[in-house]
């Protein structure tokens, strides 16, 4: 029986393919593989199910993902760390391209379209930090915060790093590993009504051996640190970098963290146009200052615009190459390699079509809707809107103590109600005991705000 | 009309060029882009504007510098500038060895859109999940098969990031041991990927780094060697960038983990290997794919990808969490990991390719994916004989025995024309052809890398010899053409150096480039 040629793989075709092996000179195919002993030939068949058609394919696949129930379906309220925003439909129409999807490690020349929409990615993006150097982006915010923390050691050459205690477990987990065995790490406490940074702890433990402070704005549990300026003044009498990570999204109200003395800035680029997608939308960022010691230091690859040799025309290179591992393998700044230009190229989709303007509004309706729901969640009795007295941007803590009803009993009630509720923070932070981290962004409108506040005055009340 | 015949060997190309400026060059004050949501009235008289509450210290005193554009104008903008690159979907691209540029199929792309993948919040309960779990777990028990590993993390974003946790696992490893302090070298070899080294130093260890026998294999001598009761690990890519397969593998892990180290296997180069030959019978305890190569996911410009991370049963405690397990009657994520090694990338890793990739198993079944590796290597030795007969190149090494790729040399031509490997690489998108040198450092002199996958017709193929043949004719006979190249791109000959590494020149961003170039001839 004749084998049926898949779409996949033309030469398949067993009158190509004998004229391609007599070209080659042996028999069949696998003469090819002498080269591998027998004993590490697989000699069973793998238990994979049989081939699919393309329509059978898709019926397969859509069946599954039908037993999913998504954020479209049900009303969120989960952020930590991966965030329900609007997706215009132009970033949507970019990243699908063929060009762009399918495009790799191109040079300056047929790869012009991808050098350029990363050089202005990485423009935006310190338009938006106000900062001017942005990178080609890395994994995600934990590798981004992991990677400034090491450029930052690098820099000073000490191995002691404060990290502020409230920022993300997860993102803690990644640094952590990522910077062991080589740097030490101690928390910064904090003040559990205000959320803010102890500084008299800080104080405590910074000294000349101390590479870099690291802490988020806003922060993992949606308070704004407005100590931004003070906890910089103490780390310059250290002569510590300061490293703050960020929700960009927040920058169109929020003062960027170079305003307050930042010396390196990182985040997840996932608000500014990345769908969800389960945690595939994850992007990280690096931001510095225009000087050498620092940009020789990023591992990552940076995009800078060069003259042609036609007056007029510009195209683009790697500045510094020669600092990555690309260049010098073990010898070059930790590594590189394939991690999240499609979503940088987004992101700079994303901040064209917003603008100033466009920010601005879109961190005033978050501030607008997520207090909105804090002040209604404060009505109900038993429930404390903001378990956090200071300001807050787009996630906050609310307290179900006083209800007597644990996290994880009431967000099974809420997921009856069709709604997902907040992030259960009893495990992570037990200090604050039966609390969730919601959040509240531009996407809920005040129905599905109202239909919460209801669905819980509900559950309490019964 | 006369009829169109068709003998040129060489496609007659020009890449679109659209001159577009720089977006913030497309500023134009009061247009907008997009409409944003804005709160409900109801909720702004409630609440009023929600912007006094941020402290003086933090608000933002001025907007960001973002230019303002209309939205067709935005589009236009990005189209253009896709139009500008070359993606794999429009060319023969099989210049860029090591990456097993592969055909992307289309349904996985409208698959990945639908709103049940792209709407869940990786923290929803596992009861509304149970679809995306079951693709993971399903896609797990796969590349199982294809591996003979005992269970798999698809956390790791990209290559890169599944050495960096391998790494991370050998460390866990020896220091649960008691031996993390002892065990502080990890062997690897140059004709593998820089991150292999360079990820081990990430981790703290010293490297140390085989190079090839006279025929281009490991050298088992060496190792012999440099293996000591300070291995903690030896990570190598087989075949390596060379396509060469190192028949000798086993001996090597044996030889390893009798000096007490892990064997973690760099398994970027497996397109050949599916159905064929296996991590686990080599005598590997880790092992990584590429889901974004072998396993058809796209480049996506370089990212988001999954490295995925394969582990022997014995190392499963110390997979970074969660993983997906499947008790019979729900799936479930499992972050209870003795050994863990924490975390590498948030959540769950790119979904979206986990998704693709299993859809891409499923197209082809196991018998597909043999053939896939069978064609694979079929269209590689092709490609092999047809290379080695033009003027100046070579196959530098052992005669025969490769797999999926090779590293062929230039190396004749340059001492003959003067022509290198960089002015090929220019002159190749003169005929809409992506062409990559190699890694560094080039021990195979004027070095590049071909992996012709099993996507390309012999058709295909030819065309990429051809245009290579046609090089060659070029830089024996009128090498100027070649040094000039390229003429039918985007953009012509980047004059570079002094503004790539000179810090007084180089501009990262616009506003780099406003203060350094602009502003400065202004003032003139």
């Amino acid at each position: 029986m004749t084998k049926k040629v898949h779409p996949y793989i033309p030469n398949m075709v067993p009158k190509v393919k004998e004229e391609m092996l007599k070209v080659i000179g042996v028999e069949n195919s696998m003469e090819l593989y002498s080269c591998i002993p027998e004993e590490l030939q697989l000699q069973e068949e793998m238990n994979i199910p049989k081939a699919l058609t393309e329509y059978e394919l898709r019926r397969h696949i859509e069946g599954l993902l039908k037993k999913n129930i998504s954020t479209n379906d049900y009303i969120n309220f989960l952020g930590a760390g991966c965030w329900q925003h609007f997706v215009p439909a132009v970033c949507d129409e970019i990243n699908q391209r063929s060009e762009f999807l399918t495009a790799y490690a191109g040079e300056p020349y047929e790869d012009h379209g991808r050098f350029q929409s990363l050089f202005e990615y990485q423009s935006l993006l310190a338009e938006l930090v106000d900062m001017d150097v942005v990178n080609v982006p890395t994994f995600d915010w934990g590798q981004a915060a992991a990677t400034s923390i090491r450029m930052a050691a690098r820099i000073n050459g000490r191995k002691k790093v404060l990290i502020a205690a409230t920022v993300a477990p997860e993102r803690t987990k990644i640094i952590a590993n990522y910077g062991s065995p080589e740097l030490e790490f101690s928390n910064i406490a904090f003040d559990l009504d205000t959320g803010l940074m102890d500084l008299d702890d800080l104080k405590s433990k910074i000294s000349n051996e101390v590479a870099a402070i690291y802490f988020e704005n806003p922060s993992y549990l949606g308070f704004i640190e407005s100590q931004g300026n003070e906890i910089s003044v103490i780390a310059k009498e250290h002569d510590v970098l300061l490293v703050v990570g960020v929700d960009p999204i927040s920058l169109g109200v929020l003062a960027p963290p170079s305003h307050y003395g930042a010396d390196i800035v990182c985040g997840d680029l996932q608000p500014l146009g990345m769908h969800m997608n389960y945690s595939g939308g994850q992007a990280g960022f690096i931001a510095t200052r225009d000087e050498e010691t620092f940009i020789n230091e990023f591992p990552s690859r940076l995009f800078g615009i060069v003259p042609t040799i036609k007056e007029g025309e510009y195209g683009f290179g790697d500045v510094a190459y020669e600092r990555t591992s690309f260049a010098q393998r073990e010898k070059g700044k930790e590594s590189v390699g394939t991690q999240t230009a499609l979503w940088g190229i987004t992101a700079g989709v994303y901040l064209s079509l917003l603008g100033p303007e466009g920010m601005y509004e879109l961190g005033q309706t978050i501030m607008q809707n997520s207090q909105y729901t804090v002040k209604k969640l404060n009505k109900i009795a038993g429930i404390q809107g903001s378990r956090i007295v200071s300001p807050f941007f787009k996630e906050f803590i609310v307290d179900f103590n006083d209800t007597g009803i644990s996290v994880q009993t009431i967000n099974e009630m809420l997921l009856e109600k069709k709604i997902f509720g907040g992030k259960d923070l009893s495990k992570e932070f037990p200090e604050y005991g039966q609390c969730a981290l919601f959040c509240v962004t531009e996407v809920h409108t005040k129905e599905d705000m109202d239909c919460l506040i209801e669905a819980l005055e509900d559950i309490v009340t019964k | 009309m006369k009829p169109i015949i068709r003998t040129e060997a060489t496609r007659d190309f020009h890449q679109a060029k659209w001159n577009e400026p720089i977006i913030f060059e497309l500023h134009q004050e009061g247009e907008k882009g997009v409409e944003v949501p804005l709160a409900n009235e109801e909720v702004v008289s409630t609440i009023g504007d929600g912007v006094s509450t941020i402290p003086a210290s933090m608000s933002r005193k001025n907007r960001p510098n973002l230019p303002e554009i209309g939205q067709a104008r935005v589009l236009r903008h990005y189209l253009r500038l896709s139009q500008e690159t070359l993606g794999s979907d429009f060319n023969v691209e099989i210049g860029q060895g090591t990456c097993t540029m592969k055909y992307i199929p289309k349904i996985n792309e409208l698959l990945i859109r639908n709103p049940k993948m792209m709407d869940l919040h990786p923290l929803q309960e596992e009861s509304t999940v149970q679809g995306m779990l079951e693709i993971i777990h399903n896609l797990d028990l796969c590349m199982r098969e294809i591996s003979g590993m005992g269970a798999f993390s698809f956390q790791p974003g990209g290559g890169t990031q599944a050495l960096f946790a391998m790494a991370s696992i050998v460390r866990k490893y020896h220091e649960t041991r008691g031996e993390g302090d002892q065990r502080d070298e990890i062997i690897t070899t140059i004709f593998s990927h820089p991150s292999q080294a360079a990820t081990a130093v990430v981790k703290g260890y010293k490297v140390i780094t085989l190079h090839p026998d006279e025929n281009g294999f490991p050298d088992i001598e060496k190792l012999k060697g440099v293996v000591s009761e300070r291995t903690a690990g030896f990570v190598v890519a087989n075949p390596e960038d060379t396509g060469i397969f190192n028949s000798k593998i086993k001996e090597f892990t044996k030889i390893v983990h009798e000096a007490g180290g892990i064997c973690y296997y760099d398994q970027a180069n497996a397109n050949g290997l599916l159905g064929i030959t296996r991590a686990k019978e080599a005598g590997f305890d880790m092992c990584f794919f590429n889901l974004h190569k072998t396993f058809a996911a796209p480049h996506m410009c370089g990212g988001p990808a999954t490295g995925a991370l394969g582990v022997t049963e014995a190392l499963k405690e110390y997979l970074p969490g969660p993983i997906v397990e499947y008790d019979g009657v729900k799936y479930s994520l499992n972050d209870n990991l003795q050994h863990s090694i924490g975390k590498v990338r948030a959540f769950h890793g790119v979904a979206q390719t986990i998704l693709r990739s299993y859809a891409w198993i499923r197209a082809l079944g196991p018998d597909g994916l043999r053939e896939v590796a069978q064609t694979a290597v079929l269209n590689n030795n092709y490609l092999y004989h047809k290379v080695q007969k033009i003027r100046g190149a070579s196959a530098p090494y052992v005669k025969g025995q490769r797999l999926e790729q090779v590293r062929y040399s230039w190396e004749q031509m340059a001492s003959e024309t003067g022509i290198t490997t960089e002015d090929v690489q220019r002159r190749m998108t003169d005929f809409g052809l992506h062409y990559w040198t190699s890694h560094h450092p080039y021990i195979v002199p004027q070095p590049f890398t071909l992996e012709p996958t099993e996507s390309y017709s012999k058709t295909d193929l030819d065309e990429y010899i051809n245009a290579l043949q046609q090089i060659s004719d070029e830089a024996y006979n009128n090498p100027e053409i070649v040094k000039n190249a390229p003429y039918n791109s985007t953009i012509h000959q980047l004059v570079e150096e002094d503004y790539l590494d000179n810090p007084e020149k180089w501009c990262i961003t616009w506003r780099m480039y406003q203060k350094k170039v602009l502003k400065p001839v202004l003032i003139k």
